[in-house]
């Protein structure tokens, strides 16, 4: 059973969203990181970028393979976790907290509510 | 099986060497065309070992490769299938061998006959209008396919197309030769049942569509139904239909791409056409066009005057608008010898056989595994020449994975088939049995596989662990991608 904490909202990519003032923090869910297996790299956008919501803003690759990920708001890109780069199995392990991509800073936060919530997300990984 | 695994470099000892291998003494005159600063100032690290040790070495490791010439080997998108002896046989008699590539064409005339043939005979199983045998590999061809769509919206003009369309159960390589390009991927979703959403194709179609890169049957197994709609749709729009041989295998003899409204397709000789493929030999990729494109095909092409009854080369001399050339010379000559051979060996009924056997094989493993508990991930839809199976509900309930049932299948002596390709169908198995497979060695494989089932329900440690009989356990993936080091060093 993977883990979808509650004040989060979620892409039906699977890329979840934590709000922090007008910041969006981006990372990617439990059962994505479990179902991409070890990651091997992570590829994060550059700091400044202007992404529009939907916009593919990166790439994980694990062992097995390698998946876009996308911007889940609008916005530009403010800081990026540079850890990942050394250490990709923090998004394995901390999918939630050191496995954080980048942040947003968001140009619309009327985007979030066309976001998934937990209960949504939890929904959609069951009917997978 | 002897589990020895040294590498050669643990058996060099100070002055062993194999008089056969050993380097003929050079002379400063033949060095002089290099500039001293490029020639390196320390002896290669070589193994030091004698002929003998060599031998025994290698054939000791060939013994544990897994192989076409000793397993059955079901590897999904790839077309694993036996390539027989004789067309590599042919290709290799001593006039082919010994011609040299800078001999003239009155000095090649039996090569570029069979060249020449061959293009024809690839036209012919196609139903495209032209094609060029340049390309060295399939990537190179579907690098030359978008080349000549690209060239062709030039031609006219028409550069406000800037959009590659390609379906999610596409190829995995078309995505990359689209950027590769100078183009922009649009991903085109799929249904349920395998087939490309239309009604998605259709409004992502536009003035910006340069074209549509295809898989049919795709990387999901299954034929696409809507090819004709798909065509018309994309044609109306004003792009063009590149068509990926991956997956030419099923369809030979039977449905031709040119039918179904293709532009352009390559060929992967190297699979469909008697040359083993798989760790990174040589390849073949022809590239086959329409009528629209004729005039960029890559040279050098073979041609015939027909009057003179003479072979000869066409290059971009009298073809200026080709894409032009893709290598130095003509493509892999001994890839292109082969399928030659090949295609003249099993003619048009031999041709057709391959699509139905192939097919056939595939139906049979598919529904004798579904008896079995197997779950088809596309249960509604016949298989074409491979087929998806997803052990999802083994990795929910029992905890074990397709990567656990692959390592497990290597224990009764089977190739794994491919796993976790297509992206879109999770914990999956890619399976493709080929034509050349009997029934035995097929229900080998279906036996094998109820036997691991039984073990994910009772006794899942022996599949979450395997394998147990193999030189080497699990490799440990992760090290090899992040810490890649292919340097001996003592």
């Amino acid at each position: 059973m993977s883990e979808i904490p509650a004040d989060l909202r979620y892409r039906d990519s699977h890329e979840w969203v934590r709000v922090e003032d007008d910041i969006a923090v981006v990372g990617i869910s439990d059962h994505a990181q479990d179902a991409m297996g070890d990651l091997v790299f992570v590829e994060l956008p550059e700091e400044g970028v202007v992404f529009a919501a939907g916009d593919e803003a990166g790439v994980v690759e694990s062992v097995k393979a390698a998946s876009d990920i996308y911007a889940p708001v609008s916005g530009e890109v403010v800081a990026v976790n540079e850890a990942l780069e050394d250490e990709p199995e923090l998004v394995n392990n901390e999918p939630y907290a050191g496995g954080w991509l980048f942040k947003i800073k968001m140009a619309d936060s009327g985007e979030l509510k066309e976001m998934l919530t937990a209960d949504q997300y939890q929904e959609q990984i069951d009917s997978e | 099986m002897s589990n020895e695994t040294t590498l050669i470099f643990q058996h060099s000892r100070p002055g062993r060497s194999a008089t056969a291998q050993a380097p003929k003494p050079v002379s400063e005159d033949q060095l002089s065309a290099i500039p001293a600063s490029l020639r390196r100032k320390n002896k290669p690290g070589l193994p030091e070992v004698g002929e003998l040790e060599v031998v025994r070495h290698y054939t000791n490791l060939s013994t544990k490769n897994f192989a076409i010439d000793k397993q059955f080997y079901p590897l999904g998108s790839c077309t694993m299938k036996y390539n027989p002896r004789g067309a590599n046989r042919a290709a290799m008699l001593p006039g082919f061998l010994n011609r040299h590539p800078l001999a003239p064409a009155s000095h090649s005339q039996g090569y570029l006959a069979c060249l020449y043939e061959l293009q024809n005979f690839l036209k012919e199983v196609t139903g495209m209008k032209g094609v060029s045998l340049a390309p060295m590999a399939g990537a190179q061809g579907e690098f030359a396919g978008v080349a000549m769509i690209r060239a062709y919206h030039e031609a006219r003009g028409d550069d406000a197309r800037t959009e590659i369309l390609i379906p999610e159960a596409a190829h995995g390589t078309n995505p990359a030769t689209a950027v590769m390009c100078g183009y922009k991927v649009r991903e085109v979703p799929v249904g349920k049942d395998g087939d490309v959403d239309l009604e998605a194709l259709k409004e992502a179609c536009g003035p910006q569509t340069a074209g549509l890169m295809m898989t049919n049957p795709s990387t999901c197994g299954v034929f696409e139904r809507q090819i004709e709609a798909i065509s018309k749709a994309v044609h109306d729009a004003g792009g063009l239909l590149y068509y990926d041989g991956a997956n030419l295998n099923a369809i030979l003899g039977k449905v031709r791409p040119g039918d179904m409204g293709f532009d352009v397709i390559h060929m992967n000789l190297h699979k469909t056409f008697a040359t083993p493929h798989g760790g990174g030999g040589p390849g073949a990729g022809p590239v086959g066009v329409s009528q629209r494109l004729l005039d960029y095909l890559p040279t050098p092409m073979a041609g015939l005057d027909e009057e003179a009854g003479d072979y000869h080369w066409i290059d971009t001399d009298t073809l200026p608008t080709s894409i032009g050339h893709l290598s130095a010379f003509m493509g892999n000559a001994g890839v292109l010898l082969r399928a030659y051979f090949y295609a003249m060996v099993l003619g048009r009924e031999g041709m057709i056989r391959v699509g139905e056997y192939s097919t056939l094989a595939a139906n049979y493993l598919l529904k004798r595994l579904e008896a079995i508990g197997c779950q088809a991930a596309y249960p509604e839809r016949r298989a074409s020449h491979e087929f998806i199976l997803t052990f999802a509900k083994q990795a929910k309930d029992n905890h074990v994975t397709a990567l656990d049932i692959a390592k497990r299948l290597l224990d009764y002596n089977q190739h794994a088939p491919t796993i976790y390709f297509p992206l879109l169908v999770p914990e999956c198995f890619l399976i493709e049995p080929t034509e050349t497979e009997t029934k035995e060695a097929m229900d080998d494989f279906i036996d094998a596989m109820a036997k691991i089932l039984e073990e994910a329900n009772t006794n899942p440690e022996t599949v979450t662990e395997a394998p147990f009989t193999q030189p080497v356990r699990r490799l440990d993936e992760v090290k090899a991608a992040k810490e890649l080091d292919l340097v001996w060093s003592e």
